[in-house]
């Protein structure tokens, strides 16, 4: 399928690159209706590889690539639920999430994240996933999950510690800040930075330079370097899981969806 | 070296220009969000703004509560 357009993104397939785009009111969440056409995507993508150099990923929706998980649908989904099947429901999520993840991080094809606002949580660990992260100069980090008792569960931090080792992991973590671009590009998650409302030209003019290069080394030097974390990422989702249990969660999700201030990512 | 009056009127016009009102219109005292009627992911440009513009870092807990300029101006001023 060279092109789709769904409910909460669409992509479209042109000259070997396909570009992804994320557009789901209001912030690009991740649930459940996004994940199955991400999988969607997944599969997709995995037809097209033979004929396929590079992946942007990018959100059409102003001021956010992606806010991160949809807690207000994960609350109100798991509240009503017994322990067992709440729990047995989130395992559920994180398996299929991370699938797609493995998937886009493997990809033979080379991914890039276009980045531009708040890119937080869950949003942050797709970005992740990805090769090379172009950021606009207005975009902003974080991984929030502390305020919730919860640590980072689509594969955010077995992979940004393989990309950039433990220490800024515990400052995004610790601190549950949200960082600028320039310092993102100082530790080194982010590869190029761009002006105000220049990320997606910029992504698409090294795409196109990415496509000049042999596609059967490409693969290889991706498949060299990048190995996909798979023993951590599985002890991830149990550790999501652990925590994912305690009923404190339960608690901080409900005080966050009910709240309206400037800064609800902040505990 | 700036001066607390200096950021201050600096922090004054960003905000001023990023929410395209006329220069002058925002006093030091003035609740921006009662004033600009902000919401979380505008606070996030702003802040991103004033990072960039004083080339500093000013973690979200340390204006997490600041509603006023002239607050918001002395803790981007500990950060110079």
């Amino acid at each position: 399928m060279k092109s789709f357009s769904g409910k909460t993104l669409r992509w479209e397939w042109r000259e070997s690159v396909i570009e992804l785009t994320l557009d789901h009111e209001p912030a690009n969440e991740i649930g459940t209706a996004m994940l199955a056409e991400l999988e969607k995507f997944a599969a997709a993508s995995t037809t097209l590889t033979p004929e396929t150099s590079v992946c942007i990923i990018a959100s059409a929706r102003k001021s956010v690539f992606s806010a991160g998980a949809d807690l207000r649908e994960l609350y109100r989904g798991a509240a009503p639920l017994p322990e067992k099947e709440r729990l047995a429901g989130i395992r559920s999520f994180l398996e299929r999430i991370h699938a797609v993840l493995n998937a886009i991080d493997a990809a033979p094809f080379v991914t890039i994240a276009a980045v531009h606002g708040v890119c937080f949580g869950g949003g942050l660990e797709l970005a992740l996933a990805c090769d090379l992260i172009i950021a606009d100069k207005m975009a902003r980090f974080a991984f929030p999950e502390l305020r919730l008792g919860l640590i980072p569960g689509f594969g955010g931090l077995p992979r940004l510690k393989r990309d950039l080792g433990n220490a800024f992991v515990r400052d995004l973590l610790f601190t549950g800040r949200t960082v600028n671009a320039t310092r993102a590009q100082a530790v080194g998650l982010v590869a190029q930075l761009a002006g105000e409302g220049e990320v997606l030209r910029i992504a698409r003019t090294t795409a196109a330079q990415i496509t000049k290069f042999d596609a059967v080394t490409r693969a290889a030097a991706k498949k060299f370097i990048k190995p996909v974390p798979h023993e951590e990422l599985r002890r991830e989702i149990d550790l999501f899981c652990e925590l994912f249990a305690r009923p404190a969660v339960m608690a901080a999700l409900k005080k966050f969806v009910e709240d309206s201030g400037p800064m609800p990512y902040l505990p | 070296m700036r001066t607390l009056e200096q950021t201050t009127r600096e922090v004054l016009d960003l905000a001023a220009k990023h929410f395209q009102l006329p220069a002058g219109s925002l006093e030091p005292a003035d609740d921006f969000f009662k004033k600009l009627g902000i919401d979380s992911l505008q606070t996030l440009e702003m802040l991103s703004r004033i990072e960039n513009h004083f080339g500093i870092e000013l973690p979200d807990y340390e204006v997490q509560g600041v509603s006023d300029f002239k607050t918001l101006a002395e803790r981007i001023q500990s950060r110079l």
